[in-house]
């Protein structure tokens, strides 16, 4: 079992969430963020006053995946996260020691 | 970007071209009604029909004089409550915006808490302080507790709306006046102290003030005989010259917010702050048309020459942030209405639409000037510009009523005379200068004075913990946001 975390730009959580589901994902979580890579911010003008917003909207999609269906999970984000600009995000991939649904006790990946 | 600013140059020549055509090509139009009236002719002899003509004639016209005092008494009433709504739901919203989210009830309550013990303290004796009979400085204490204060009307002030209408509405200006200060010194004053230094300032500032510029006899009044004519219609010495300086006083008092201005402390809500100034652009039209003190044509030129004033400063602040930065943001047209109400306040009632457009357009510039440029040059922390739009637009817009008043609009000084500079009155704008100048030194002396023994009896600024924590749970003990629930 592995975890993915990807980083992505708000506008794009619809189109990866819909290819995360074509790909046979099942589960995930989706946390509203703020932060990062990097270039920086933007400026914003209040009253003539300059004031430096580094920390941008981003969202944050969690899923444990079983190992077999990783790069598939991944290429799916990758693919549908693109816009190729600046600011795409970023996808990070950890091992998973344990996974237990709370419901039945259920463990392994047949819990995900 | 070269095509962007070339697009913005194009759009403001076309504004400046449509504002010049304006002011040759537009007139004035006067639309009489005439009152039918039917006679009921019947078989008598003349003295008997002449007898009842007569009768017929007198109680036309004390139902016409009834009519006026009507009309005139539900604009009044509308009037009052539409510049009440300028503090309650407008200033506090605009205000409350501005600030960093933690202080929003804090910066909200001090508006509201102006409403409530303003109003005690107005019963009590500042109406007396203000309006009573006293001396060119200020009223006596014949009025005290509303004594004499009744139905009846006051013909000095208002002959056709009762006294108590007039008491009433004066009442609303004497609530907001105070709450413009609280912007300069928002985030980091005790409510104890700020509650202690309102009182004190509406006794020895506001009241003297609004005593020499609207009271009889009063040194600046000049419909009821003050010896230099100063022309305020609404209150652009009264409300926003002593209320933009005391702020700029208090502000530099108090001294700068911690972090100031290294720390970024910018608007939790523009959206709250853009409610809030809508809310006082409707406010306005009941705070200088309402200075008619009737719902007669000078109240509609009032009306207008608001709105215009209005609507050129948000143009005219718009369009030198968007050359400046090249965008014109939410906040900065807004703040430019305010500006161009500020400046237009005192002129309301004395300048044609056109004039008015041209104030409000030089007050958009100037104050975005003030509060974009001079406020960074001098490094005080006048936290929602309380100096920069008030102080500025109003000792701008006071000194520009002396050279855009007309008596075509109000005769002030007699039918013919000269009333303003453009008329040939060249001492108008001196007499401007001369009120103004008096504005600023009461509101200087006063206010520090004032704030020297309120600092020494129980402190003006919270701890540095609580100005951390915000004043909505230092000094309230609740908060605007709770986002656990």
């Amino acid at each position: 079992m592995q975890k993915i975390e990807a980083v992505i730009q708000p506008s794009k959580m619809d189109a990866v969430k819909d290819a995360l589901v074509d790909a046979g994902v099942e589960g995930m979580t989706i946390t509203e963020a703020r932060g990062h890579g990097r270039q920086k911010g933007h400026t914003e003008f209040y009253r003539g006053r300059e004031y430096s917003v580094d920390l941008l909207p981003k969202v944050k999609l969690e899923l444990v995946v079983a190992d077999h269906m990783v790069d598939k999970a991944i290429q799916a984000i990758s693919g549908a996260a693109r816009t190729g600009s600046i600011g795409d995000g970023k996808i990070f991939v950890s091992k998973i020691d344990e996974a237990i649904r709370i419901r039945n006790d259920e463990r392994g990946e047949i819990a995900l | 970007m070269r095509l962007r600013r070339s697009v913005v140059r194009a759009f403001l020549c076309l504004v400046f071209a449509l504002v010049v055509s304006a002011s040759v090509f537009g007139g004035s139009y006067v639309m009489a009604q005439s009152p039918g009236s039917q006679a009921t002719v019947t078989e008598q002899s003349q003295a008997d029909r002449i007898a009842a003509l007569e009768k017929e004639d007198a109680a036309n016209k004390a139902a016409i004089v009834a009519a006026q005092q009507a009309g005139d008494n539900s604009w009044m009433l509308v009037s009052a409550a539409l510049v009440l709504m300028m503090s309650g739901p407008g200033l506090a919203l605009f205000y409350g915006g501005l600030v960093r989210k933690k202080n929003i009830l804090g910066t909200m309550m001090q508006t509201f808490a102006m409403m409530a013990v303003i109003t005690v303290l107005w019963g009590l004796v500042t109406y007396s302080l203000a309006f009573g009979s006293g001396n060119a400085f200020i009223g006596g204490l014949h009025n005290v507790f509303l004594r004499g204060v009744g139905l009846t009307p006051d013909p000095s002030y208002a002959a056709t709306i009762p006294l108590q209408t007039f008491m009433v509405y004066q009442l609303m200006f004497a609530i907001i006046t105070p709450a413009l200060i609280t912007g300069a010194f928002a985030e980091r004053m005790k409510f104890s102290a700020m509650l202690v230094f309102m009182v004190l300032w509406a006794i020895f500032v506001y009241s003297p003030m609004a005593h020499m510029v609207w009271g009889k006899g009063g040194l600046l009044n000049a419909a009821l005989g003050g010896r230099i004519p100063c022309l305020d219609f609404a209150g652009g010495t009264v409300v926003h010259v002593t209320s933009g300086v005391s702020a700029l006083v208090t502000a530099l008092y108090l001294g700068k917010r911690i972090g100031f201005p290294k720390i970024p402390m910018p608007p939790h809500s523009v959206v709250l702050s853009f409610i809030g100034a809508c809310m006082l652009w409707v406010g306005w039209f009941g705070f200088n048309a309402g200075s008619a003190l009737s719902a007669g044509t000078l109240a509609t030129s009032a009306f207008v020459a608001t709105h215009f004033g209005a609507a050129a400063a948000a143009v005219s602040w718009s369009a030198a942030e968007w050359i400046r930065q090249g965008k014109p943001s939410a906040l900065g047209a807004i703040s430019g209405a305010v500006a161009g109400l500020v400046a237009i306040t005192p002129a309301a009632g004395f300048v044609t639409p056109m004039s008015a457009l041209w104030i409000g357009l030089i007050a958009g510039v100037f104050c975005y000037f003030m509060v974009a440029k001079v406020k960074g040059w001098f490094g005080y922390d006048d936290s929602l510009d309380a100096f920069g739009v008030h102080g500025a637009g109003g000792t701008l817009g006071a000194i520009l009523t002396g050279f855009f008043a007309s008596s075509a609009i109000n005769p002030i000084f007699g039918a013919g005379k000269a009333t303003g500079f453009f008329e040939g009155n060249w001492m108008q704008p001196v007499h401007q200068l001369i009120g103004v100048a008096i504005a600023w030194s009461l509101s200087i002396v006063g206010t520090l004075i004032i704030l020297f023994i309120v600092d020494k009896l129980i402190g003006l600024r919270v701890s540095e913990e609580a100005e951390h924590e915000g004043l909505d749970l230092s000094q309230h003990g609740e908060e605007g946001y709770d986002w656990a629930h």
